[in-house]
């Protein structure tokens, strides 16, 4: 053999090598971040609270929503917020391969499993109780790793054109019904359809939820990416019926005026699954503990202002008492469903599981 | 053929090395998954069904534009449709447009459109230019005369294309189609709005799961897997490159039906790809109440900093496939074949994986660089730098030995002959890969959305952002801005040839 070509060799063993020792190195730092080295330690423990008036903030809520908010914040406590917008799940799997070296103090999340994610990794700090308990506790984390800051109800979404009011299901179980084959359209991906579903199996057991998926599988479902997609079809009368949060049609109202719109909402019976509500909420990086300023932003977002904005500008339900919902939703206490954490992951992935047998989802 | 020098070794392992990022960290994420849960995993329905889909999908889409493209080149190249200039620069333009506006656009039009058939025409009309430019490179560099012969033979036109002319552009249409194939592996956008189901949405979906890195992790390792099997098929089917020498055309006479039937087969992609969606996006804007929301100065910043990256990108790249691409078409030894199919699978991953795996080892190797410019360049290079791999390989290959050799003979030093040879004349070819990785790096999202710094955003970014809060309004000027800038490199593209002739 040549020479260059078994030096080719070599380098191409070397280049690996150097490439998975890096790789080797960084589960440790992530596993374990108590075994980072002893100065860091040291440091850590020397380290005081800090206000420098600049947060980092990885938001996977969309800038035009949640942009006007942080503009009113940085311009009453003079904090400088730089933000990393990109989507939920993205961001938690961004968060996740950071770890303890992440630059964001602060996660934003649309919804609660990728929060309870990041805090099953223990990479959120408990947050301190006068921000906790400003929220209604079926609302929120249940070790206050996290605080939830806004709710989306689960709700059919129908075409108005095709579809009657005597014709809209009143339960879950009439959207499996035969009458609705090949006609409803699900994100089964999704982490709001999945909370629906676990939220299912709370209510009415594990095997009758067995039976609604092997329902809704055998009945032709329309399975889409997103929530935006199926509201979308549903307006263009592509499909008839979809499940979607609530909010996504006013953001399609205010877009071309909801008069416009073919699609309308439906609440199905009080207490029934198909009208779960789902959260928002933010968490505090654990390795940023220690910044004051992360707090006074999360401590904002579920101020009253700060719920306000939510109210009026997101269409979504606010999550501290004495604040009212947005008009023309049903109150909030109508359709909760206690009992269950939205971010516990063992009960997601029964959950995923089940979804997974009827091969809903991978 | 001589052995490689040391250095181009070195040089073309370590631009490998970097472009396996990815892959060793795919490596070491599915690795904690133990081999029950693998054999788990691929026992699924739903894994097998994707992984049909994608390759059913690939090879249809790649197929087909290695037809369609090949079969426009020629149209152009060889036959008198009129304004044959204007046509190319018409046939580059679905380029310019990222697969998830296009299939926006068409899903305005035609709400109820889903699943393969949409899937194969749409991701088709937008990747044919990938066979179209390379091939009509090679087709205006090299001479008609050949077939002329054969046709005076006694051979038909299309016996006499295939015989003659086929052999001469089959390196360059199946190495584009090669491009087409990941591209379509990649491509998420466009399945997830027309509701196909791949192993790239399943990769997204896994994700979205938020806890369960190691299963996305496997599900891309399948990608991989096919990548790699394509990659050696593309091998087998490039056959070697025949030149011819003559260098003036002379174009085929055409009466007036064929020429419309011709001039509609050359127009198809681009109607399909870029008019049609186009109208469709138009259709949108004109319901939307968020036009107002347009803040010039954004939109300026976006743009500049959108063209500033994938130039620097466009750079990376080229530097690294250079190497690469001078041994894998000078030098055959059997580490060679490898190293430069290596080179090609980074491009077959969904951007969010190639993303993911730069925070790791950016963070791992170069923290100071994390979230810096720096990264996203190399985050770029490492997507893309196939798309320059391919054509700069066959643009090194078609300057003659002999021209190199006559230099070596007259005292130039080894480098001396490159620089001043093989360079100046695989220039045009190297350019259409730098060309091609900018076109892309200006129209990549997941990635960019990870990596990109602080507080920073570029056209695609602007558009996720607003069409993501359902302010289509408010988008279409972004969506406008980048088609125009994504259009220009794609222009170019359109004239250049593939191996630089002195102008007669």
């Amino acid at each position: 053999m040549p020479a260059s070509a078994r030096l080719g060799g070599v380098a191409l063993v070397l280049g690996s090598a150097l490439v998975l020792s890096a790789c080797a190195a960084t589960p440790e730092v992530e596993g374990a971040p108590e075994e980072a080295p002893t100065e860091e330690v040291v440091e850590e423990v020397a380290i005081e609270p800090v206000a420098d008036d600049y947060v980092i903030l990885y938001s996977g809520r969309n800038e035009t929503l949640v942009q006007p908010l942080i503009d009113a914040f940085t311009e009453q406590t003079g904090i400088t917020v730089d933000i990393r917008y990109a989507g939920s799940s993205e961001l938690a799997a961004q968060l996740l391969e950071e770890g303890a070296d992440s630059p964001a103090s602060v996660f934003l999340s649309q919804d609660a499993g990728a929060l309870g994610a990041l805090s099953l990794e223990g990479l959120f700090a408990e947050l301190p109780s006068d921000i906790t308990d400003r929220v209604i506790p079926e609302f929120t984390s249940y070790d206050d790793t996290w605080v939830g800051i806004t709710g989306r109800a689960r709700v059919v979404v129908y075409d108005s054109e095709t579809v009657s009011a005597e014709e809209l299901p009143a339960t879950a179980d009439e959207i499996v019904g035969p009458q609705w084959s090949g006609k409803v359209g699900v994100a089964p991906g999704n982490a709001s359809f999945q909370s629906f579903v676990t939220a299912y199996r709370v209510l009415e057991g594990d095997s009758a939820a067995d039976q609604w998926v092997s329902g809704l599988n055998i009945n032709d479902p329309q399975i889409f990416d997103g929530n935006g997609a199926i509201l979308e079809a549903v307006n263009e009368g592509t499909i008839p019926l979809g499940l979607i949060n609530h909010y996504y049609w006013d953001r399609l109202a205010f877009e071309r005026g909801a008069e416009n719109l073919r699609a309308q909402l439906h609440f199905t019976e009080k207490g029934d699954p198909a009208s779960i509500v789902n959260v928002t909420g933010m968490g505090l990086l654990d390795a940023q503990s220690f910044d004051l300023d992360a707090l006074e932003l999360i401590r904002f977002f579920v101020s009253d202002e700060g719920q306000q904005y939510f109210v009026e500008q997101t269409f979504e339900y606010p999550l501290v008492p004495g604040i009212d919902a947005p008009e023309g939703l049903p109150a909030l206490e109508d359709l909760a469903i206690a009992g269950f954490d939205l971010s516990d992951l063992a009960t997601l992935k029964e959950t995923q599981d089940l979804l997974r047998k009827y091969g809903l989802i991978l | 053929m001589s052995r490689p020098p040391a250095w181009l070794t070195v040089l073309a392992v370590l631009a490998v090395g970097t472009v396996s990022i990815p892959l060793v960290y795919l490596a070491v994420r599915a690795s904690g998954v133990p081999a029950s849960e693998l054999t788990a995993i691929f026992g699924r329905p739903l894994v097998r069904e994707l992984v049909l889909n994608t390759i059913g999908l690939s090879i249809a889409v790649s197929a087909t534009a290695i037809a369609m493209g090949t079969l426009i080149a020629t149209i152009v190249t060889r036959l008198r449709i009129g304004a044959a200039r204007t046509w190319l620069l018409i046939s580059a333009l679905p380029l310019a447009v990222p697969s998830y506006l296009a299939s926006y656009g068409w899903l305005v039009i035609l709400p109820g459109l889903n699943g393969f058939w949409p899937s194969w025409a749409l991701l088709s009309a937008v990747t044919i230019p990938y066979v179209t430019l390379p091939v009509a490179a090679v087709l205006r560099g090299t001479s008609a005369e050949g077939e002329a012969v054969a046709r005076t033979l006694g051979l038909g036109p299309a016996q006499a294309f295939w015989r003659v002319t086929w052999p001469q552009v089959r390196p360059a249409a199946i190495a584009g189609g090669l491009l087409v194939f990941l591209y379509t592996l990649s491509d998420f956008g466009l399945v997830a709005m027309l509701r196909f189901q791949t192993l790239t949405w399943g990769v997204q979906q896994a994700y979205a799961a938020s806890f369960d890195r190691s299963q996305a992790a496997v599900l891309a390792l399948l990608l991989v897997v096919i990548a790699v099997i394509v990659v050696a098929a593309e091998r087998g089917a490039r056959g070697s490159l025949t030149r011819t020498t003559a260098t003036h055309s002379t174009k085929e006479p055409l009466s007036v039906g064929p020429r419309i039937v011709f001039t509609a087969v050359v127009a198809l992609p681009p109607v399909v790809g870029v008019l049609i969606p186009l109208i469709g996006l138009g259709g949108r804007l004109a319901e939307a109440t968020t036009l107002r929301a347009l803040n010039p100065e954004g939109l300026l910043q976006a743009t500049t900093t959108t063209i500033g990256v994938s130039v620097a990108a466009a750079v990376v790249a080229l530097l690294l496939a250079l190497p690469l691409a001078a041994l894998a078409a000078r030098y055959t030894n059997k580490w060679v074949p490898t190293l430069e199919g290596a080179g090609y699978l980074s491009n077959g991953l969904p951007g969010i994986v190639v993303g993911l795996s730069l925070v790791f080892f950016s963070l791992s190797v170069i923290p100071a660089l994390y979230q810096t410019v720096v990264v996203l360049v190399f985050a770029y290079a490492v997507l893309f730098m196939p798309k320059a791999l391919g054509t700069a390989r066959a643009s090194i290959e078609g300057v003659s030995i002999d021209l190199v050799n006559v230099a070596r003979t007259l005292g130039a030093s080894r480098f001396q002959a490159w620089r001043r040879v093989t360079v100046p004349l695989a220039l045009p070819g190297i350019g259409i890969g730098a060309l091609l990785v900018a076109i892309t790096t200006m129209k990549e999202l997941p990635a960019t959305l990870l990596l990109r710094p602080l507080g920073s955003s570029t056209l695609a970014t602007e558009l996720w952002s607003r069409t993501a809060a359902g302010e289509f309004g408010a988008a279409a000027p972004y969506a406008a801005v980048l088609v125009v800038v994504a259009a220009i490199p794609a222009m170019i593209l359109s004239g250049v040839r593939s191996v630089a002739k002195e102008e007669m």
